[in-house]
């Protein structure tokens, strides 16, 4: 007689969905500090984005330039509006504003070197302009923000073109944090205040409120810089297209529009995920917004918020602006979250480092620590010799030249001679989400949600 | 020297004037900015409100406005000593980062706002946010000062001759107050502190540079008790 099939029984264990592992530890967290979570970087959730988006190549009914030999122009002029010295770049792909103190100097040296062997432009940040992002960079735009820290009228004659900061993707409606690990005496110094602080900027601007008040501001950058030098306005991604239109009716030559997807050197975790609306979705208001007041190429259109290779340049160009800014992508070139770092001549790893501050390379956040393990992030002596500013400059000069090549072989699958001339009827939408935010048909279909 | 021919030039070598009235900003601005070739003082006249005159000067220049100024008069200033004989609109003096400011009337919102140095007179009485995030200049107010005056003031002095309002000096930094008048309410990590020696001298200084007669011992000093500088979840956002 055959033995009876034993039934083993499996522990079958059930994960909620709302309370999942990740929910758990937020609340045990939560409830064990009393505190909420800062981090660095941007959104990490899932959200409708470029990746949503494919070109329609050219075939039949449309003419292919030859990839390899043809001419496919990249020039960008930024600032025609008013400025009488608008930004001439090389190429659309600028880098975005980011701090000194939340970058060390070493970093914002590479950057600027970078951007001026490429053509293009590099941005100051929360904490003023540094000699050396001065020195090496041919293009640098100046930030005005709420607390006009380092902001100085040396400065502003020195800058290329000013960029006024209303607000950031990551964080639209917080004003700049960076806590006290990171202020040391040069940076401390650089933006008026104690050593060590724990530094909460305002999230409004002191002198002023308002698009009214805005316009005369943005009369007198223009009065004291004798209106040579283009007057950009940022906004993090929130009510788009209301306020491109104001800060068209402002006065400004450029606005440059940042994604939920953007990052940050330290802000509230629930800010980051939960405040803003995505990079595609601001796009598309952004461009009915200048179209709306019939204001297209007149003010120009600076797109930024997890903008990572040529594709999503592209996609940002063919939906309708005019170039677009990276900041977390140029940091990961020189090194961010990647697992060895090189110095004196060799490769080191940096993954105990990564694991001292509860990480590991591919998932670090941890800007706001200033113990970036690759010395990127950080204003640690030690630490941010790490980052050799003529290694780095090599680094982003790649991945930006990488960027560059893939956007032209886009363009010359689509036909264009110049990547400016990529246009929406290039592009259509693998989601119905991507369709409705990016007013982009669903492929395959004329279908556009909402239309 | 275009911009120098349209001036009203009194005396090439020291001195010229600009009236607002018949001739643009953009020319008074240039001319101050560009063509000053040791011109030492210029006059405005008709200034009627308007909005950024005289900024970012930096030029040892007088600077005489002969009536009222809109926004941002003398903004970013540096070296300069601008005078307006009347009031001004919001942000008068904002970023300067040296030179004098005085405004023989009264003076709107943010006054000397985010400035870095030089001396700001106000013979009336400054509305709110007066000193808002000052980063090393020092203020005289001859009156009273609005709500929030000093707020995240980091660094300089904000002298107040009559009463201040609510929240003075709120999130303030190591700018320091001196307050000789009423204070409605003191703002989150403000408070009194002694007078030294010190602070008679420094704020005796000051008065006697913005022509002002008051006795330094009649002021009180307010400055941070520097619990907001670290971030303490224990504070219960119970600023």
């Amino acid at each position: 007689m055959n033995k009876p099939v034993e039934f083993h029984k499996c522990m079958q264990l059930e994960e909620s969905w709302g309370y999942d592992r990740k929910t758990l530890d937020y609340i045990h967290n939560a409830s064990a500090h009393g505190l909420y979570e800062i981090r660095g970087l941007g959104a990490k959730r899932r959200v409708p984005h470029f990746d949503d988006l494919v070109f329609l190549g050219a075939s039949l009914s449309r003419y292919a330039l030859e990839g390899y030999r043809e001419r496919c122009d990249t020039r960008t002029v930024l600032g025609t509006r008013f400025a009488s010295k608008p930004i001439e770049l090389a190429i659309p792909i600028t880098i975005a504003g980011m701090s000194f103190g939340a970058l060390s100097a070493n970093v914002k040296e590479a950057l600027g070197r970078a951007a001026t062997d490429m053509g293009t432009s590099t941005t100051t940040g929360d904490g003023g302009m540094t000699r050396e992002e001065r020195q090496s960079s041919k293009t640098l735009i100046y930030q005005c923000l709420p607390s006009r820290y380092g902001f100085n009228p040396d400065d502003v004659r020195r800058a290329d073109a000013i960029e006024v900061v209303i607000g950031q993707g990551a964080k639209p409606g917080g004003g700049g944090m960076l806590l006290g690990q990171k202020v040391n005496p040069r940076v401390a110094k650089m933006r008026t205040l104690p050593e060590g602080v724990d530094q909460r900027s305002a999230c409004r601007h002191p002198d002023w409120t308002g698009p009214d008040d805005l316009t005369i501001k943005i009369q007198e950058l223009r009065e004291i810089t004798d209106w040579e030098k283009p007057i950009y306005v940022k906004v993090g991604a929130t009510r788009t297209l209301h306020d491109v239109k104001l800060a068209v009716h402002a006065g400004a030559d450029v606005i440059v529009v940042d994604g939920m997807q953007g990052g940050t050197a330290a802000t509230q975790t629930v800010f980051i995920e939960h405040v803003g609306i995505p990079t595609l979705a601001a796009v598309r208001q952004a461009v009915q917004a200048l179209e709306e007041l019939n204001m297209k190429d007149t003010v120009q259109l600076i797109v930024s918020g997890g903008i990572r290779t040529g594709a999503d340049v592209a996609k940002a160009l063919a939906m309708g602006a005019d170039a677009v800014a990276i900041g977390q992508g140029v940091l990961m070139a020189l090194g961010c979250n990647h697992d060895s770092y090189f110095q004196n001549g060799a490769q080191h790893s940096a993954v105990e480092d990564y694991a001292a501050l509860g990480t590991a390379p591919g998932y670090c956040h941890h800007c706001h620590t200033g113990k970036c393990p690759v010395g990127v992030t950080t204003q640690d002596a030690v630490l941010e010799q790490r980052l050799d500013p003529a290694v780095g400059a090599r680094h982003v000069r790649n991945y930006l030249k990488t960027l560059n090549m893939e956007l032209t072989t886009i363009a010359r699958a689509c036909g264009k001679q110049d990547v400016h001339h990529l246009e929406r009827e290039d592009l259509v939408a693998l989601t119905v989400e991507a369709a409705a935010m990016a007013g982009q048909p669903l492929a395959g279909t004329d279908w556009v949600p909402g239309r | 020297m275009a911009s120098l021919m349209n001036a009203m030039v009194d005396t090439p070598a020291i001195g010229a004037t600009f009236d607002l009235a018949t001739q643009p900003l953009r020319e008074l601005n240039r001319f101050l900015h560009r063509d000053l070739a040791g011109t030492r003082a210029v006059r405005v006249l008709n200034p009627d409100g308007a909005h950024n005159i005289a900024v970012g000067v930096d030029a040892p220049v007088d600077v005489d406005i002969d009536g009222h100024a809109g926004y941002y008069a003398g903004g970013m200033n540096k070296q300069a000593h601008i005078t307006i004989h009347g009031n001004t609109g919001p942000g008068v003096g904002e970023g300067m980062s040296s030179g004098a400011i005085h405004v023989k009337g009264f003076a709107s919102v943010a006054a000397g706002a985010s400035a870095h140095g030089g001396l700001l007179v106000i013979d009336g009485d400054a509305s709110l946010r007066c000193g808002i995030s000052m980063k090393g200049i020092d203020i005289v107010v001859g009156g009273s000062v609005g709500d929030y005056s000093a707020f995240m003031a980091q660094a300089g002095t904000l002298v107040i001759c009559g009463d201040a309002g609510d929240g003075l000096g709120d999130s303030l930094y190591e700018a320091v107050i001196y307050v000789r008048g009423s204070v409605k309410s003191f703002g989150a990590d403000a408070h009194e502190e002694p007078m030294s020696e010190a602070d008679i001298a420094a704020l005796g200084a000051l008065l006697k540079a913005a022509g002002m007669s008051h006795d330094p011992k009649t002021f009180r000093r307010v400055a941070s008790m520097r619990g907001l500088y670290h971030w303490n979840a224990d504070a219960n956002q119970e600023y």
